[in-house]
């Protein structure tokens, strides 16, 4: 933990030292060394947590379940020129996982997911998997807008809002959805410029 | 019980690794002191133990809260609102959060990097307005110490010239993010103060400590030490001096004295074996959080201190504030389809308003600041939710994750964070039935604002959604009503909670005089937010670290003198 040693940080240095921290391969020192073994353990350790994990085992949601949360999330969030689909992005993976990770979400899930089966049956005598595309669509139509004034749908439209909601986090934190959102941060900035001409003209404003 | 006594008598023994903690034994351990410090929780460190530059998808929680991570799981502080066996308990009526630090540096790992002056107006307010009380030192008195913290820790931050909000020694602010030039065009519309940010985090590189490099993650833990937290820059130096014995895993249990009165050290009990250990010393430094300080003085009773040690006057535990805080989220269409670059910057704002009003012509007595944010954020955790505010209805298939991007990064929160006035409603007090797992008695709280507080969030509400509205955005939320205190967080909620050990110059009112001395026990300190007379909307961390270093140069050449 000491810093004492730790060299005065020029422009150069910190450079050096900074790419110690995100690519590992041990440059002239600017830290201790002690320091830079943290700093290539912590590196080696990030890239290990990215390995692809082996094929995802379910443990919250029964097959049938699984099958409807996959069929509604890709509803939700279809494929289209600039990304894949919700479950392209590993979506009912997430959703399975956060099931137990906070199981206070359990009996709304587990609920929401009878209720569609519920209203799908009445409208085409099948469960929403077994659906057309286009049944399934005409469910969509009235309990995907929160604007539906029948009260009757009025706990179908809350649970698909929540399941819209985990949707959009589990696609959207994937690297898929963070490279169709365009977000290009959390990388390493050496020096701080603000931000380009283009996105300031955008706003009208100057520095 | 039995006790496990240590034989060493160390000069100085700190309860707390955080803020003051850290702030005490440096100087104490530069000035030549030998010092034991107790922290109830474990070792960290930031360059190993950090999730710096973690990606949401590196976790399949994708950085979402969990009960001991409520900042979410990448946070950099372990701790939280609830700890495992470790109960607090309100009061009939009350709702006081409370959130805890366990682990090296405390709360340094969590907090915002906001590191404000209190203004001479600050240490007299009573003498302006008649409320609360005034400080027995005034910012002449800790003004030096600001000064040697900046120049120790490095802030940046612009020269103003503002009558209330003293600069510092600034380091250069970054510019600002283009959302914040948007907002401060609002403000300046609208003729509210909106300034560089100051912020403890080095834009150049300062005292062998590399500068930020802008991944606006600092609530992680920064890897690299470019901002301020205790474990980055306070105990590094103590420890190189070789004079610091860190104890972790120690939860404190009493202030221990003797039949002079003199506290002789402190017991506490080890998380690891559970037994009771003390440690020996002839100065004790109480820097626990506000609290939990209050907690320890309030459970260390003896025939000669029936109602808790340096609590002659009764005083410890009361007097309790929080910052006031409460936010509003506004959606702004002219940042919809946002052009994709790097925004992250420093974390937090770079820009931010200090107060701008007189009082005199307000119907609530004290001023608040207002911190704001927005933006392109790195995807996380409820990324997008609740769409149907954005495009009014919801919805679902292509339009849906074409709405999406469109109003990714399209919104400006404002926070913001006022002075609450103590209250004879609001304090903190032993629970008579309840103990922790270690069997230490626990708290229980009271809590409870005034108008003076609850119209002050009437104007914060009135005064965000005004800068939305001059933004051409639309609130996200409805304005609350008076019922809900205008949406007025819980007392705690902010985590800025001091003045439980307050200092003053009359033992029958304070507990501590203007050393941060307790009236009762000469050679016992407070270092936290516990000396605090009043609450400024100054984010309390910087005047902890000043008052901390004046107290600790205080002890030291006290010491060299021979007077204690």
């Amino acid at each position: 933990m000491t810093m004492r040693n730790a060299a005065r940080g020029t422009r150069i240095s910190r450079r050096r030292a900074l790419a110690l921290l995100t690519a590992g391969p041990v440059a002239a020192m600017t830290w201790t060394s002690a320091e830079a073994e943290q700093a290539h353990e912590h590196a080696t350790q990030a890239r290990a947590q990215r390995q692809p994990a082996a094929a995802y085992k379910r443990k919250f949601f029964s097959a049938h379940e699984y099958a409807t949360v996959g069929v509604l999330a890709d509803l939700v969030i279809p494929r289209d020129e600039r990304s894949g689909s919700a479950t392209d992005a590993g979506v009912p993976e997430f959703m399975d996982f956060m099931m137990i990770d906070q199981p206070r979400r359990q009996v709304a899930m587990r609920g929401g997911l009878a209720l569609l089966d519920t209203l799908s049956q009445d409208r085409c005598g099948k469960r929403f998997v077994s659906a057309a595309d286009r049944e399934r669509r005409a469910l969509l139509d009235e309990i995907a807008y929160t604007s539906n004034p029948d009260p009757g749908l009025r706990h179908a439209v809350a649970f698909f809002s929540s399941f819209r909601d985990l949707t959009a986090t589990g696609f959207f934190t994937s690297k898929m959805g963070v490279a169709d959102l365009h977000y290009v941060g959390n990388v390493f900035v050496d020096e701080w410029t603000g931000c380009p001409d283009a996105a300031l003209q955008k706003l009208g404003v100057t520095y | 019980m039995q006790i496990i006594r240590q034989p060493k008598v160390y000069d100085v023994c700190i309860v707390g690794s955080g803020a003051g903690g850290g702030m005490a034994a440096k100087v104490l351990c530069e000035a030549g002191a030998d010092v034991v410090m107790l922290e109830a929780g474990p070792m960290w460190d930031a360059a190993k133990d950090s999730k710096m530059s973690a990606w949401s998808y590196d976790s399949p929680r994708r950085g979402a809260a969990t009960p001991s991570k409520p900042f979410g799981e990448f946070d950099g502080c372990l701790g939280g609102w609830d700890i495992d066996g470790e109960p607090y308990t309100q009061a009939a009526g009350s709702t006081f959060d409370w959130f805890r630090g366990r682990m090296l540096g405390g709360r340094t790992n969590h907090w915002g990097r906001i590191s404000l002056r209190m203004g001479p107006d600050d240490f007299r307010r009573k003498s302006l307005d008649g409320l609360g009380d005034d400080w027995p030192i005034g910012y002449d008195d800790i003004q030096p110490y600001y000064d040697k913290l900046d120049r120790l820790v490095g802030i940046f931050g612009s020269v103003e010239n503002l009558p209330n909000e003293p600069d510092g020694v600034f380091l250069p602010a970054p510019k600002p993010r283009c959302y914040e030039l948007l907002i401060k065009q609002a403000a300046d519309k609208l003729r509210i103060t909106c300034i560089a940010n100051r912020l403890s985090i080095l834009t150049q590189p300062l005292n062998g400590r590399p500068a930020c490099h802008y991944c606006g993650q600092c609530g992680r833990g920064c890897a690299t030490h470019s901002n301020f937290s205790s474990p980055s820059v306070l105990l590094p130096p103590a420890l190189a001096t070789g004079k610091l014995r860190i104890i972790t895993g120690a939860m404190a249990r009493e202030v221990l004295t003797d039949e002079s009165g003199l506290t002789t050290g402190v017991s506490y009990v080890n998380k690891a074996d559970r037994r009771d250990y003390a440690v020996r010393a002839r100065i004790v430094v109480l820097a626990a959080s506000a609290c939990e300080t209050a907690r320890l003085l309030l459970n260390s009773t003896s025939g000669r201190f029936p109602d808790g040690v340096a609590n002659s006057s009764g005083v410890v535990g009361r007097n309790l504030t929080d910052s006031t805080g409460l936010g509003v989220t506004g959606h702004i269409p002219k940042m919809e389809h946002g052009i994709a670059h790097n925004e992250d910057g420093a974390s937090g704002a770079h820009l931010y308003m200090p107060w701008w009003l007189d009082n005199k012509n307000l119907d609530f007595p004290r001023g608040y600041h207002i911190e704001l944010g927005g933006g392109r954020r790195m995807p996380g955790f409820g990324v997008l939710g609740g769409i149907q505010r954005f495009n009014g209805v919801g919805g679902y298939g292509t339009s849906l994750k074409e709405d999406y991007r469109r109003f990714y990064g399209a919104t400006v929160n404002f926070a913001g964070r006022g002075e609450m006035i103590p209250n004879a409603d609001t304090y903190c007090e032993i629970d008579p039935n309840v103990v922790d797992a270690y069997g230490i008695p626990v708290l229980r709280f009271h809590a409870k604002f005034s108008d003076h507080e609850v119209l002050q969030a009437r104007h914060m509400q009135e005064t965000f959604r005004e800068l939305i509205h001059t933004m051409g955005g639309t609130p996200l939320t409805p304005m609350p009503t008076r019922e809900d205190n205008y949406g007025l967080e819980n007392v705690g909620r902010i985590i800025h909670e001091v003045g439980t050990t307050r200092m003053g110059n009359d033992p029958a009112t304070s507990v501590l005089n203007a050393n941060c001395q307790a009236h009762d026990v000469k050679n016992l300190f407070v270092a936290d937010g516990g000396p605090f007379v009043s609450n400024a909307h100054k984010n309390c961390t910087w005047t902890i670290l000043a008052l901390a270093m004046r107290t600790a140069e205080h002890i030291a050449r006290s010491r060299n003198q021979g007077t204690l």
